[in-house]
């Protein structure tokens, strides 16, 4: 996928009222591989925790016998983290705003997964 | 029986929309092979989940596994959707029976009995409820063999009075504490599965620890019933202290709960206290919404324990 595909396929996260960035990162090593992002969210280092976080779902969840996750969404006090893993060793984050429409960001996250 | 079910189970093979579902999921209740039963009805329920068949089934199998908070909210989802539905009402009355609401289970029986007068087995049944005094320990342990005779819908659980470690069934929606008042004694130290008494699954799919991953409280196993407790216990040591820091690292404030959908069930975290992490595993028929609910219970009712214990 060209950057510009990145690109399209992360405005579609972004469009989503009340969603304040989305990333496209490496699941393996937590790197970014494509970002927009709104100012001041500290994308490399969101991307590392959040590759670190669903590593480790991951095998808890497969330990668990729920299989693989297909979306997971951390819910803080002022916002929240939703993310999809990707087929191809990427995952789809997206960071939001706490009133923010949960099954819609994830339907875009899904579908962007897809796209990737 | 045997060969029904190889019958049945080829014939659903060859539709599996087919409502056979339901003869082939009981068959296997009534043979013990609940895991089977079980697979059996959640494929059907998900085909079928308007069905009020299908959540009576479903509920029966659970409470055959005396998953009693999951059995009644599928007989009452099966109530909802056909209000005078007889294994439902069957069902619901031998809950509340069992909780010792005989009130309630009065009310459910004679909702039966208007569905069917000359119903023998449920006259029967409201004569011995109404036998027990109200919220009587009696009427908790006794059973529930007046609703048993002849009810193809009533849950083959064993009469035998039940064990006080027995984790209370709390069929109301009402905060915990007042459903499982009645019969969960205070948990003790340690008394890992207490620590949920009375919520939904209490039995299984719940699990307490501390920050380092060591179980405090509850117990996981995987479909096939392995137990998995420890190894998911060391999986998600960390979460809690990860989750805090991306939180942090966003502006987010503090974490509050984390929801996740996987390919088979769903599992949500919550921190109940500052180094405990509360992990609580449904399969894929329970709502995200719904399991953070019951996530938010779960969490309480730990919450206190581990305030006990301190």
């Amino acid at each position: 996928m060209t950057a510009a595909g990145y690109a399209r396929t992360l405005d579609l996260v972004t469009r989503v009222r009340g969603v304040r960035g989305a990333m496209l990162v490496s699941s393996d090593d937590g790197l970014v591989v494509a970002e927009h992002l709104m100012e001041g969210i500290k994308g490399s280092a969101v991307a590392a925790l959040a590759a670190s976080l669903a590593n480790r779902l991951r095998r808890a969840m497969v330990a668990a016998g729920v299989g693989a996750s297909v979306f997971w969404h951390l819910q803080c006090e002022q916002g929240a983290l939703l993310v999809v893993p990707a087929a191809s060793a990427i995952i789809v984050v997206a960071v939001a705003e706490p009133d923010v429409n949960v099954g819609l960001v994830r339907l875009e996250l899904l579908r962007a997964a897809e796209a990737v | 029986m045997a060969d029904e079910i190889k019958t049945l189970s080829a014939e659903l093979a060859r539709d599996p929309h087919s409502l056979v579902f339901l003869r082939l999921g009981d068959l296997l209740r009534q043979r013990g092979q609940l895991d089977a039963a079980h697979r059996v009805a959640l494929n059907g329920l998900e085909r079928h989940p308007h069905l009020p068949d299908a959540h009576d089934l479903y509920a029966r199998i659970l409470a055959d596994k005396r998953d009693y908070e999951r059995a009644f909210d599928e007989w009452d989802m099966a109530r909802r959707i056909a209000p005078g539905h007889m294994g439902a009402l069957k069902g619901l009355a031998f809950l509340y029976f069992k909780v010792g609401d005989v009130a309630q289970a009065v009310a459910h029986l004679e909702e039966a009995e208007r569905v069917a007068p000359d119903d023998f087995a449920i006259q029967q049944a409201l004569a011995m409820v109404r036998g027990q005094p109200m919220g009587s320990a009696a009427a908790r342990t006794s059973g529930h063999a007046g609703l048993q005779p002849g009810s193809p819908s009533a849950p083959s659980a064993p009469s035998a009075p039940s064990a006080p470690s027995t984790p209370p069934p709390a069929p109301l929606p009402p905060p915990p504490a007042v459903a499982e008042e009645p019969i969960a004694p205070p948990a003790g130290p340690l008394e890992d599965r207490r620590v949920f008494a009375g919520l939904e699954g209490a039995q299984e799919g719940l699990l307490l620890l501390d920050a380092a991953g060591r179980v405090l409280g509850g117990a996981l196993r995987d479909w096939n019933g392995a137990d998995v407790t420890e190894a998911v216990a060391a999986y998600l040591a960390g979460v809690s202290l990860e989750a805090g820091r991306t939180a942090k690292l966003l502006g987010l404030g503090a974490w509050t709960g984390l929801a996740a959908e996987g390919q088979l069930g769903h599992i949500h975290l919550a921190q109940p206290g500052p180094d405990a992490l509360l992990l609580l595993v449904r399969d894929r028929s329970v709502p995200m919404g719904r399991l953070a609910i019951i996530a938010q219970r779960a969490a309480m009712t730990a919450r206190r324990w581990l305030e006990q214990q301190a």
